[in-house]
Formats: C-alpha cells, sequence, structure tokens
C-alpha cells in the first residue's frame, strides 16, 4: 500500500514538473516563431536587397563615345569595332600554360607576359585582363581557330574610337587613350563610369568635351554564386551613345590647309566673319591620333616627340608670333580713329629712320619715297609706321589692339592649352619688366615686332572683325544652335552692336573702310606685297596683308649681304605671315596663314591664300545650304 | 497484477497495429517527406548523392522504428543500462580508433555508413536515466549517492564528447541528462544553485575552450566582426531566412542555397533553405508540425502506467525540443553556431537513427501503455 502510494507520488511529482516545462517550451517557442517574423516580416525589404547584392553582380562595358562631326555631317571621329582578346581569371584552367599558347599565337614581348602576370594578382578572379587591345583580323581568326585550347581566353568584339582623317584633326579633336589613375580620380563622371579598356580624351575637344562625348556603359547583370562564378546573364541593360557634336570646320579646307603646310611649319585658320564659325584650323605638322588608342609605341612617340618642326605643338592657338606687318590695319585703325592722322597724311621714306641715334630700317633698302597710307599698307613701308606708331603712342595702339582681340584667349574655354599672347603697353613694360617703356619699342611695335606676340587664330579674328565692318564677333568651332544664313548673321551682328555698345570696335565707320581699302590695294593694286597672289574675279577677289616676322636681329652685315632664303639658317629664317579675307566686294571669311621660317610673308603665305579663297567660296553655297543640323543623314 | 501483466504482454499483432498513435506516425512521415524534398533542394533540383543517402537512410531506419514500437516496452526498459554501456564502449573506441574529419574524432566507420556515437548518446543517456528514475524509491532521489550516481552517468559520455571535441553534441546529452534528472524529482533548489555556480563558472570555462570555439561565440556576439571568416554562416543564413518573405521564394528557388552562399545547408543549416523557400508561413508550418509531435509525445508519457514510459518520454520529448531550440535559435542568430542537427530534417544517418529508436521507444510506450514495470 504504501509503495503504491510512493508511486503514485513518483508520477505525481514527473507529471507536474513535466507541466512546468511544457509551458517553458511554448514560450520558448513563440520567441522562436517572433525571431523568424522579425526577420522575414519586418526585415524582410532588407535582407531581400542583401542577397539579391550577394547573387547579383554588374559588369560595365565601355562606354561608346559620341561621335564628332564636320559641318557637313561627316565623322571626324567616329567608332570603329575593334577585335581584342581577353583572359578571364576564373576560368582560366592553366594559366602558364594558356600565356606559353599565347605568347607564341601573337607574339607577344615578355614584357607583355610580365604585365598579364601582375594585372592578374591585383584584378578579382572574374575581372577580365585584356591581352591585346587591337587584334588584327587574321589575329582574331588564329585565336578563333586554336580556342579550343585557350580555355579562358576570351576573344571579344568592341568598340573604340576611330580618326578617319588621321592627322587632319588632331589639333582641334586631340586624341582618347587609356586613363592613368589621376585622370580617373579628378574627373567624376570618368570616375563613375570607367571600366577596364575605357579610353578618355587627353586632349582638345576631346578632352574638354568628356562630359558630353564620354556616353554611358553598357551594363550586364549575372547572378553568380558564392565563388563569383557567372551563372546565367539576368539583364543587359544598353548604354547611350554619348553626345554627338557637330564642329563648324569644313574638311575640304581643312584637307587643303593640310595639303599647303605639308612640310612645313606652320599654321592655316578661317572663319566666317559675321558668325565666327572657325571653318578651318590646321596647325603643320599633325601627328596621328590613331596611334594613340591603344598605347603609342616608343619609337613613333620618339620620332613625333623629336620632331623638328615639332607637331605636338598646337601652333594655332599656342604657337606665339610677332605678327610682322599684318598689324599695320590695327596701327592705321587707331592712329584713324584717335585723330592722329588723315588718309592723305604722308611720310617720306629713305629706306630708314633715326631716333636718338638708333636706326629702323624700312624693309625696302631705297625707301618708298613719299607714301601715304593707302600706299603705305599696299607696299607695306615700315618707315610710314614707324611715324605713324610713334605719333600714336603704344598704350593708344594697345586700346585698339585689345579690342580685336590680341592679347586675348579666343577659344579659351575649349582649349586649354591656347595661349593670350601679349600686346604690351607702357603699364605692362613697368609691371612686368620694371622698366619704362622707350620711345624705339613704340616704334617697332609699329610694325608688328618687338615684346608683341600674337597666335595665328587672334590674327584671323582681328582680320574678320576688320573685314565685318567692326564688330566683335565671338569664334566657335562647335554648331550650337540652327546655324544662321549670311543674311540672319549679319543682321544679329549689327543688332547686337546696337543693344551691346562694346561689341562695336569702331568710333567711325569710314576709318574701317580707309583700312579695308588699303588691305585691297595691297592684294588688287601694282607694287601690292601680295599682288602677285591677286584673283582677279571678283567673286573669289580678296583684300589681305603680308607680314614677315623677323626671329632674330638682323647684324648690319646680314643687311649688306642680302642674303636669299635658302643660304641662311631654317632657325634664322623669317616667319612668313598673311591674313586676308574675301570675297572683296561681299565679305565673308578670314583667313590667316603663317609659315614658320618661310621667308617672307608675299612669297610663303599670300599665294596659298588664293588656293584658300578658290576653295572657300566655291563651297559657300554649299555651306549656306547646311544650315539645318537634321538635313544631315550620318 | 499479475494478471494484468499477462494481458498487457499478450497483445496480438493486429491489436498492436490497431494501438499505434497514427497522428504521430503521420506526422514523422511528413517531416520525412518534407525533408526529402528539401534535400532535393539542396542537390540543385536533382536526385543527387544527398537525396539519394537520405531516402536510403529513412527507407532504413523507419521500419527500424516501427520495429522497435512493435517490442515491449519493458524489454526497452530491460535494454536501458546495456544500451548506456555499450554506447559508453563505442565513445572509447572512436575517441581511440574514430575517424577524424575537420579536426575532430567522432566518427566510425561501419561499411555501410558512418555512425557516431555520440548522437546515439542523447537518446542512450535518457534511456539509462529513465530506467534509473522508474527503479530508484522517491525518497532516495536526493540522497548523495543517487545524485552522485546520476551525475556520473551524464558526466562520463559528456567528458568523452568534449574530448572528441563536440561541445554541441555534448551539451544537447547533458540537457537530455539532465531534464531526467528534473523530472525524476531532483531538488529544485540544486538546479538552482548549480545554475549559479555555472554562472559564475562560466569566466573558466571560456578559458578552457578551443580557440575556435570561442571564437563561435565571439562570432555570435558581434557576426559582424569578420564577415567574410568566421561571421560568414550565421549573416548568410540570416540573409537567407530573412530574403525568403512571408511565402518564400518557392521551392527550388532559393537563390542563398543554390549559388552556394549557404555552408552546410544540408545538415546545420538545412532549416536555412528551407525557410528561404517556404518563408514565414514554411516555417511556421514547420515548427507546428514539430510542436504536434513534441505534445503527442508528450501525451503518450501522459497516458503511460510505467513511470518509465513517462520519463522516457517526457525526456524524448524534451531533447527533441532541445535539439529544435538551440539548431533554429543558431540559424536565427540568436546562439552561437554550435554542431546541432535538425531531427530528421538534418542529412546524418546517426542524428536521424537516434531518433528514430527514440520514435520506436516511444510508440512501443503508447502500444503498451498499460504495461507496468516493475
Amino acid at each position: 500500500m504504501i509503495k503504491e502510494n510512493l508511486a503514485i507520488r513518483k508520477s505525481d511529482v514527473i507529471n507536474r514538473r513535466m507541466f512546468i516545462i511544457g509551458a517553458a517550451k511554448i514560450v520558448v517557442f513563440a520567441g522562436i516563431v517572433a525571431r523568424l517574423f522579425s526577420l522575414q516580416i519586418n526585415e524582410n525589404k532588407k535582407y531581400l536587397t542583401l542577397s539579391d547584392k550577394n547573387r547579383i553582380r554588374e559588369w560595365k562595358l565601355p562606354p561608346t563615345r559620341g561621335n564628332i562631326v564636320d559641318y557637313f555631317g561627316n565623322i571626324i571621329a567616329g567608332n570603329l569595332k575593334v577585335y581584342q582578346l581577353h583572359i578571364i581569371p576564373e576560368q582560366v584552367e592553366n594559366f602558364n600554360y594558356l600565356l606559353l599558347r599565347l605568347k607564341t599565337l601573337l607574339n607577344l614581348s615578355d614584357k607583355k607576359i610580365q604585365k598579364i602576370t601582375k594585372l592578374k594578382n591585383q584584378l578579382k578572379p572574374w575581372d577580365s585582363i585584356i591581352v591585346s587591345e587591337n587584334l588584327s583580323w587574321s589575329q582574331f581568326l588564329k585565336v578563333n581557330n586554336y580556342l579550343y585550347d585557350l580555355v579562358g581566353a576570351k576573344p571579344v568584339m568592341t568598340i573604340s574610337r576611330n580618326y578617319p582623317f588621321s592627322e587632319m584633326y588632331t589639333h582641334v579633336l586631340g586624341y582618347v587613350s587609356q586613363p592613368n589613375e589621376e585622370e580617373i580620380l579628378a574627373n567624376e563622371i570618368v570616375k563613375e563610369r570607367f571600366v577596364p579598356g575605357m579610353k578618355i580624351g587627353k586632349l582638345g575637344l576631346e578632352k574638354t568635351l568628356e562630359k558630353q562625348l564620354i556616353g554611358t556603359n553598357a551594363i550586364q547583370r549575372y547572378e553568380v554564386n558564392a565563388y563569383g562564378k557567372r551563372i546565367n546573364q539576368l539583364e543587359y541593360q544598353k548604354g547611350l551613345q554619348g553626345k554627338k557634336i557637330r564642329l563648324t570646320v569644313d574638311t575640304e579646307v581643312q584637307k587643303l590647309s593640310a595639303q599647303l603646310l605639308l612640310n612645313k611649319a606652320g599654321s592655316i585658320s578661317v572663319m566666317d566673319i559675321y558668325t565666327g564659325d572657325i571653318i578651318a584650323m590646321y596647325s603643320s605638322p599633325s601627328y596621328d591620333p590613331n596611334l594613340f588608342l591603344f598605347g603609342i609605341s616608343q619609337d613613333e612617340w620618339q620620332l613625333i616627340r623629336n620632331n623638328p618642326l615639332k607637331p605636338l605643338i598646337n601652333k594655332t592657338l599656342s604657337g606665339l608670333y610677332s605678327p610682322g606687318s599684318t598689324i599695320k590695319p590695327i596701327v592705321a585703325l587707331s592712329a584713324l580713329e584717335n585723330n592722329i592722322v588723315n588718309p592723305n597724311f604722308k611720310v617720306k621714306c629713305t629706306g630708314k629712320t633715326e631716333l636718338y641715334g638708333q636706326t629702323f630700317h624700312c624693309w625696302k633698302e631705297k625707301g618708298h619715297g613719299f607714301v601715304s597710307l593707302k600706299n603705305a599698307m599696299k607696299q607695306s613701308c615700315d618707315t610710314y609706321f614707324y611715324e605713324v606708331a610713334r605719333l600714336l603712342g603704344v598704350d593708344r595702339l594697345n586700346v585698339t589692339a585689345k579690342k580685336f582681340g590680341l592679347g586675348e584667349k579666343v577659344l579659351g574655354e575649349y582649349f586649354d592649352n591656347e595661349k593670350s599672347g601679349l600686346f604690351p603697353n607702357t603699364n605692362w613694360k613697368r609691371n612686368n619688366l620694371g622698366r619704362g617703356w622707350v620711345l624705339g619699342e613704340t616704334l617697332i611695335t609699329g610694325i608688328g615686332q618687338g615684346y608683341i606676340q600674337t597666335t595665328p587664330l587672334q590674327l584671323c579674328l582681328m582680320t574678320a572683325q576688320i573685314a565685318n565692318g567692326g564688330y566683335k564677333i565671338k569664334p566657335k568651332i562647335i554648331v550650337n544652335d540652327d546655324p544662321l544664313s549670311l543674311e540672319n548673321a549679319k543682321t544679329a551682328m549689327e543688332l547686337q552692336s546696337l543693344q551691346t555698345p562694346n561689341t562695336k570696335l569702331f568710333n567711325d565707320q569710314k576709318n574701317i573702310k580707309i583700312v579695308q581699302e588699303a588691305m585691297f590695294s595691297s592684294t588688287n593694286e601694282q607694287f601690292g606685297t601680295s599682288y602677285r597672289s591677286r584673283i582677279e574675279d571678283t567673286k573669289y577677289q580678296f583684300a589681305g596683308k603680308t607680314g614677315t616676322a623677323q626671329v632674330k636681329r638682323i647684324s648690319k652685315r646680314e643687311r649688306e649681304l642680302d642674303l636669299k632664303l635658302e643660304q641662311i639658317p631654317y632657325k634664322d629664317r623669317d616667319h612668313a605671315l598673311y591674313v586676308a579675307y574675301g570675297p572683296y566686294k561681299n565679305p565673308r571669311y578670314a583667313l590667316s596663314i603663317i609659315v614658320e621660317h618661310g621667308g617672307s610673308g608675299s612669297k610663303a603665305a599670300a599665294p596659298m591664300a588664293k588656293e584658300l579663297f578658290k576653295l572657300i567660296i566655291d563651297r559657300d553655297e554649299l555651306r549656306d545650304k547646311q544650315s539645318n543640323f537634321e538635313n544631315i543623314n550620318i | 497484477m499479475y494478471q494484468r501483466n499477462r494481458l498487457n504482454s499478450e497483445l496480438s499483432f493486429f491489436q498492436k497495429i490497431k494501438e499505434i498513435d497514427y497522428t504521430l506516425l503521420i506526422c514523422i512521415i511528413l517531416l520525412s517527406i518534407i525533408s526529402l524534398l528539401v534535400m532535393y533542394s539542396t542537390d540543385g533540383g536533382e536526385v543527387l548523392y544527398h537525396t539519394k543517402s537520405h531516402f536510403s537512410k529513412l527507407v532504413v531506419f523507419f521500419p527500424l522504428m516501427i520495429l522497435i514500437a512493435f517490442f515491449n516496452i519493458r524489454h526497452w526498459h530491460t535494454f536501458g543500462y546495456i544500451f548506456y554501456f555499450l554506447i559508453i564502449l563505442l565513445l572509447f573506441y572512436v575517441s581511440f580508433f574514430g575517424l577524424k574529419a575537420s579536426g575532430s574524432q567522432r566518427w566510425m566507420d561501419l561499411y555501410l555508413f558512418v555512425l557516431q556515437p555520440s548522437e546515439l548518446m542523447k537518446i542512450a543517456v535518457i534511456l539509462c536515466l529513465a530506467k534509473y528514475y522508474h527503479r530508484i524509491k522517491i525518497e532516495n532521489v536526493n540522497t548523495f549517492t543517487s545524485i552522485t550516481l546520476v551525475l556520473s552517468i551524464i558526466l562520463v559520455p559528456i567528458i568523452l564528447v568534449i574530448s572528441q571535441p563536440d561541445l554541441g553534441t555534448s551539451v544537447l546529452i547533458a540537457l537530455s541528462g539532465l531534464i531526467i534528472l528534473w523530472l525524476g524529482g531532483v531538488k529544485i533548489k540544486y538546479f538552482v544553485y548549480s545554475f549559479i555556480t555555472f554562472l559564475i563558472s562560466l569566466p573558466f570555462i571560456i578559458s578552457f575552450l578551443k580557440p575556435y570555439q570561442k571564437l563561435r561565440i565571439l562570432t555570435f556576439l558581434d557576426p559582424d566582426r569578420d564577415p567574410l571568416g568566421a561571421g560568414y554562416q550565421i549573416i548568410q543564413s540570416k540573409i537567407a531566412i530573412g530574403s525568403g518573405g512571408l511565402e518564400g521564394k518557392g521551392f527550388l528557388k532559393g537563390t542563398q542555397s543554390y549559388l552556394d552562399f549557404l555552408p552546410e545547408k544540408h545538415t546545420d543549416f538545412i532549416f536555412t533553405l528551407f525557410s528561404e523557400e517556404f518563408g514565414f508561413i514554411g516555417s511556421v508550418g514547420l515548427l507546428i508540425l514539430y510542436t504536434i509531435i513534441i505534445f503527442r509525445i508528450i501525451r503518450i508519457g501522459a497516458l503511460s502506467r510505467s513511470n518509465f514510459s513517462k520519463l522516457f518520454c517526457f525526456g524524448f520529448a524534451f531533447s527533441i525540443f532541445i535539439y529544435i531550440v538551440v539548431n533554429l535559435s543558431m540559424v536565427l542568430g540568436l546562439l552561437p553556431i554550435v554542431g546541432s542537427p535538425l531531427p530528421i530534417m538534418s542529412y546524418g544517418g546517426s542524428s536521424m537513427l537516434a531518433t528514430m529508436i527514440g520514435f520506436g521507444i516511444v510508440l512501443s510506450a503508447k502500444i503498451n501503455r498499460k504495461q507496468t514495470i516493475a
């Protein structure tokens, strides 16, 4: 009985204690459900994002750059299909074997192999290594043939920049190439869109218009496993090609410029005198920008770098030259505007003039005799302009020259290598050289020598603004809005001068007219310095001014010797310059030509203008028809 | 008494079939089917090694469970101590000649499958202590000799398992043993005292832990301290479960497991995969299924006449509960990572064998619920 009782008591203990635990179990299970709820319901979004982040990996592809076209829609910077070979390290079975095979197949250098091995250790296993950026078609075929033996290698077709006119536009467009680390970090957009193999603008418009040209990355989204291996492609998001940019330049004129300056160092710029459109801008010699796309070889680079004609310098924008006699129209205009002289003012030229014991020579040893303003300009009489400059003074000349854009960047916002040049005055000298201005310096400034330094494009702008009747224009190389027709452009220019008086560059337009006539006579009348380059057909007739800039002081002995060009060492020869506008009756275009060490402006530079004007004016009608961008099929 | 004994021991085969707890049986079958589906999913939606192996284990162990159920509970009572000592022997054997894998020595090769005796010890310790408390007089439960004896019964296997080293299993063995002590009537104050002692000595225990075990605890406290190393499992597990949401990503569509972000998805992290694919609804459903199983076992214990059956059922129910809680808390980031499988669901023969033996004895207790044991 007792035993029975005890047995009952024992099972009671068991049951009671079980009950306590049972209650605890429910609480614990409830706790687990609560935890599940918080993870799966409350924080579901967070974990879903994390899970997607785990499984989805994006591969960015290089963006396609926007095309750059000339005024007529010809592509001058486009894109070309290129064949490349990539290695995806995670797919490679035997890295050394693969490299060995590729080395023999593609003739890779040991240095290249080292570079690839180094890259492999730096990159993530799923990042592709570019073995060859630009395979020839036959190499590409070869690789494809042996692909079974090249596990992990991947032939890729991609798009790369291409400059169809090779060296023609290098100084305008610049070129693209692989960015270095600093360049990637310096530009937000580049940083964001960078992928191996992407190229960025290194120079010229390619650099300044980077933001518009770059385009957006195409994106491949892959599902990857925990080891980063691609399982399948989820999405392919097409990238947008960069913006198409239309320039004001005319490839035909550019081509002719290049032809004319072949084997010479120099620059040609052509400008619309009403719209400021730059029609040609060529600096010679140039170099092929396509060489830089896939990394230029050391030999090719040295060849460009060591060329004595300095192809790397954009002479149109960064070349600084004494304008020589091409400055005379401004000197004359300034004197007329300041009422220092009138058109009938005459000076007797004896071939030289003395000032404080110093002799200033006219280019013509025998002298021009009595010359008026028109004749002085026509024959480029230095003595006359010494005298005018003396009477005018450098400070007043400086004011006029500044108005016409000398000493100031023309396209500064687009080209960071553009130079502003220099037009001196007395203050400038005191502040920068710490010495007072000497009258002799005024004299030589009057014939475009001395401190004065101009870029070819500045001279072109100066000429354009004389040609258009003395109105300020804003030169441009990019077509922004619909181009204006000639009449509209003229009206717009004149209207603007009424609204903003500082765009009117004259006090009396008669003075501009006098200078224009003087320039006309220089080209089209007998004894004019560029008379031999004239065109009599009024359709093409142009007016201009030659210039010959000394690069070295001519010694007395040399003056007596009167050496021929060929007898002078290249470095010491004068620069030949020419500025002109045409057609004279109804002007539309201005140009400036500089041939470094070309000798005299009338012999070396002016004949080029003749060729150029023929072409430019022939293409004038065509150009006018291109007023609407949409008409162009690209 | 004699007559009743006779009557019970002579249940006919059909009577036995009639007496089987079908609710429990159906739940076990359901769980087995779910476990096979999930295993199929871990194989990436194909019948591969794990699915085949899991299936063949079910095919062998399920009939074994039925077989056990058909033996009178009395025999299991008789067998209690022998089973315990047998497993102790196996543990000794393993500690000398066992197979080594990932730094611990806990397996023995039986040709057909690899046995992990420590898993069987979870059941053996319950069986052994249930028998002990069934036989001991209630007045003697709290005597010094008794307490010393039961503590050694628990401590010997624990020491053997810890030395393997296998902290997770030893903790589970300890908890299974302690619950029988609790049910058997050991004074509550002893539990309280020893719990306090445990808390106080915790820092010393930690100083004895192996570096990887310390790391696990540190990782549990802050999984983000080494997200690609020690914290990886727990972070990825939480991501998988959390991303499952209410309805889950769908069967065979769990990206975390499919793309190999989940380690040990076949074994300890099987619930993570299940939860990712079936979501909150599925997870709660699975939990309900387990709850039914546990309460069914408790009910059988409550209905049983013999204290042995009661103690075993309650103890086994509690240990199943503990396995589930430890496993789920681990994958949900509530506990440090200790190797602990989810009953039936996880891949692993020994764990399934132990669970099936347990279920078999429970079913036997149900069939023979009127049986008294001397």
